[in-house]
């Protein structure tokens, strides 16, 4: 794990300022900032509908046709790619920025081999004979741990299992050595003994490629795992960030505490018989029509000016909450300690 | 590769032996059709003589077995099927295979050349109208393909020679060849090329309205799919994402509705020759109506369902390349 400090003060290789995302009369991300440093694993986590993979989307502008950026940098290596042409934008895609999607089933196209579609990025962007190419693709099925790949090479994805065809789309994205790639849910579909094989397989590569991982998910546990930072949002925004170990040893927002007590665990002791999983009440589009926090509706400490001043993100220490109540409530230490920032 | 040679080899075979009960139903049907219209060749060749009495009619009758029962004319036709014979033509006093088999080419040709013509233009037009889906050059083109859609064969086939052949003397309004010009080698090809132009443009419409219809639904489908967006982020150009991710997928539906198409192409056809007197099947199976000669009708039905027959099979073979995971055997 890299050291959160140090990654904070080195230059971000990929930074969202004040993103917005809409699709035809509703707004999915609502000024969103993130900052991802060079072979960082950053989690992006909440509830289903919440903005996660439509940010993802976003940055690698493979939104739908009906959704849109109506704000916002995408910074990367120095672009901005929401302003980027689609020529210099299809030249970084699948080079130095790749996504890897929640459904292997539907994700590789059915009628080519696995082998022409790894071998196609290589062709596109490392400009390799078609043999060179079949030659790297079966490396990179080694590489992501395919039994047989000289075998397996020419088999269609109806052959795959799930597993398999998330390796695949894992090969794929990593044929050209990104320096960030987006996993969008990448182990949902997958049964659990998998999941965890997928996860060691991409935790692996990003440390050995030296690439920057965007981990969205909303199982915490793979967060805690896998995770350096952990960005929390909530109906578009973003609700906290903090280290991995701070937010699960302290978390400030009401949602995060929400979250983190709606996850089973095993070490308390509590099962079923002995007692209700908790719960957040609501579901997160239940129409705000208030211009304060979204989160208002739902939660369990909300306030009569919650539902009137936008909470805007407020730093302690190295960390951030954008709920002003949580804020004055947090351990002193911290508080003082990036008191001057706070103030802003 | 072997796995793809060995699915298309168990698609044939399935597709071989899925061919013989269609053809066995389309034999006996065929037959009681026959039996059921009214009138026979010596009828028509009677009225044509004037002179004839009902002795000589008789004579005739029984000379080419329209005398017999049913039954008996029934099995007289499936023993000549099984020696690959189609029986003599009463009216034409030959083998109705020789009948068959010299307009059979003309019939292809024009056939082949107007399915050809509609799948490369009917999927084109389609690729570019998902492409341009709700812009200028799809409103355009799906007007142009409605007219196509609505316009009869016929209708374009004469407007067609009006202007073609009448007004810009560009195009030969009719027939198959120049006749008596004894053309050799490519001059000949050319000479034929030249006179196949204007039927088969006339006959595709319809099909390239079709199939242009078709592309387009099946490219905006496929074009939602996931693997599309894998393609995209892959950092691939769009042409190269819609030709060979979108347009590979939207190709198998396509494919199957080309292939139920071939059976009214032969159809259509029959007009078409009509209106530029190609000399083909569906002109002989006009006047083999016209002339009550039901031993060649007959012929001209089992041949056609032949070849509608061996067309479904290459569009199964077509379909298994197309899709792997069309699978030849049902395991697997």
């Amino acid at each position: 794990m890299i050291d959160p400090t140090a990654a904070a003060r080195r230059p971000p290789l990929f930074a969202l300022e004040g993103l917005e995302v809409s699709f035809p009369g509703r707004p999915v991300v609502r000024g969103l900032d993130l900052s991802v440093a060079e072979g960082e694993t950053v989690a992006l986590v909440g509830e289903s509908g919440c903005g996660k993979s439509t940010t993802a989307l976003a940055a690698m502008r493979l939104l739908p046709r009906s959704g849109r950026i109506d704000a916002g940098r995408i910074a990367f290596e120095g672009r901005d790619l929401a302003v980027l042409s689609p020529a210099e934008l299809r030249d970084l895609r699948g080079r130095r920025l790749a996504m890897i999607f929640q459904e292997p089933m539907t994700s590789l196209n059915p009628v080519l081999t696995i082998g022409r579609q790894i071998a196609e990025v290589l062709i596109r962007h490392e400009h390799l004979s078609r043999r060179a190419a079949r030659a790297r693709a079966i490396e990179l099925l080694d590489l992501v741990r395919i039994a047989e790949p000289h075998r397996r090479i020419d088999d269609h994805p109806h052959r795959l299992s799930g597993g398999m065809r998330q390796r695949v789309m894992i090969a794929i994205a990593v044929a050209c050595r990104p320096k960030l790639l987006f996993a969008d849910e990448p182990t949902t579909a997958l049964d659990v003994t998998i999941q965890a094989q997928v996860l060691d397989l991409l935790d692996r590569l990003r440390r050995d490629l030296g690439m920057a991982l965007v981990l969205i998910t909303h199982d915490l546990g793979v967060v805690a795992q896998y995770a350096d930072r952990v960005v929390v949002m909530y109906a578009g925004h973003k609700v906290e960030e903090a280290t991995t170990a701070e937010l699960f040893a302290r978390p400030l927002h009401p949602y995060t505490r929400g979250l983190l007590a709606a996850a089973p665990r095993l070490d308390t002791g509590l099962h079923h018989s002995e007692g209700r999983l908790a719960e957040i009440p609501g579901a997160p589009d239940g129409g705000v029509d208030h211009p304060g926090c979204a989160f208002a509706p739902r939660c369990p400490e909300v306030r009569a000016d919650c539902r009137v001043t936008p909470p805007r993100p407020l730093a302690i220490g190295d960390r951030l909450v954008a709920c002003p109540p949580a804020v004055a409530s947090a351990p002193r230490a911290n508080a003082m300690r990036g008191a001057h920032d706070a103030v802003g | 590769m072997l796995g793809t040679l060995n699915r298309l080899l168990w698609t044939l075979v399935r597709g071989v032996l899925r061919a013989v009960p269609t053809l066995v139903g389309v034999v006996v049907v065929s037959f009681l059709l026959m039996q059921a219209a009214p009138g026979d060749a010596a009828d028509v060749m009677a009225g044509e003589s004037g002179t004839s009495t009902v002795e000589t009619m008789a004579i005739l009758r029984a000379r080419f077995g329209l005398d017999q029962p049913v039954l008996t004319q029934f099995v007289g036709f499936v023993a000549n099927l099984a020696h690959f014979s189609l029986g003599r033509s009463p009216r034409w006093d030959v083998p109705v295979a020789d009948l068959i088999l010299a307009r059979l080419p003309d019939t292809l040709l024009l056939m082949g050349s107007a399915l050809g013509f509609a799948v490369v233009l009917g999927i084109g037009l389609g690729a570019v109208m998902a492409s341009f889906v709700n812009r200028w050059p799809d409103r355009i083109l799906s007007v142009v393909t409605l007219l196509f859609y609505s316009v009869p064969g016929f209708w374009t086939g004469l407007m067609a020679i009006l202007i073609f052949s009448v007004g810009l003397g560009l195009l030969p309004s009719g027939g198959s060849q120049t006749i008596a010009a004894g053309l050799t080698g490519w001059d000949r090809v050319w000479d034929v090329a030249a006179h196949l132009v204007l039927p088969a443009a006339a006959l595709s419409t319809f099909f390239v309205a079709v199939y242009a219809r078709l592309t387009r639904a099946a490219m905006l489908e496929v074009q939602g799919q996931d693997y599309v967006r894998t393609a995209t982020a892959k950092g691939l150009h769009p042409i190269v994402v819609a030709t060979r991710h979108v347009l590979r997928n939207a190709l198998v539906p396509v494919t199957t509705v080309a292939g139920l198409h071939v059976g009214s192409l032969l159809g259509g056809a029959m007009v078409i020759e009509t209106v530029f007197s190609w000399p083909g099947l569906g002109r002989l199976a006009f006047e083999a109506v016209m002339k009550r000669d039901f031993s060649v009708l007959l012929g001209i039905l089992v041949v056609s369902s032949v070849v509608v027959v061996v067309v479904d099979v290459l569009v199964d073979l077509l379909h298994a390349a197309l899709d792997p995971r069309i699978e030849g055997h049902g395991h697997g």
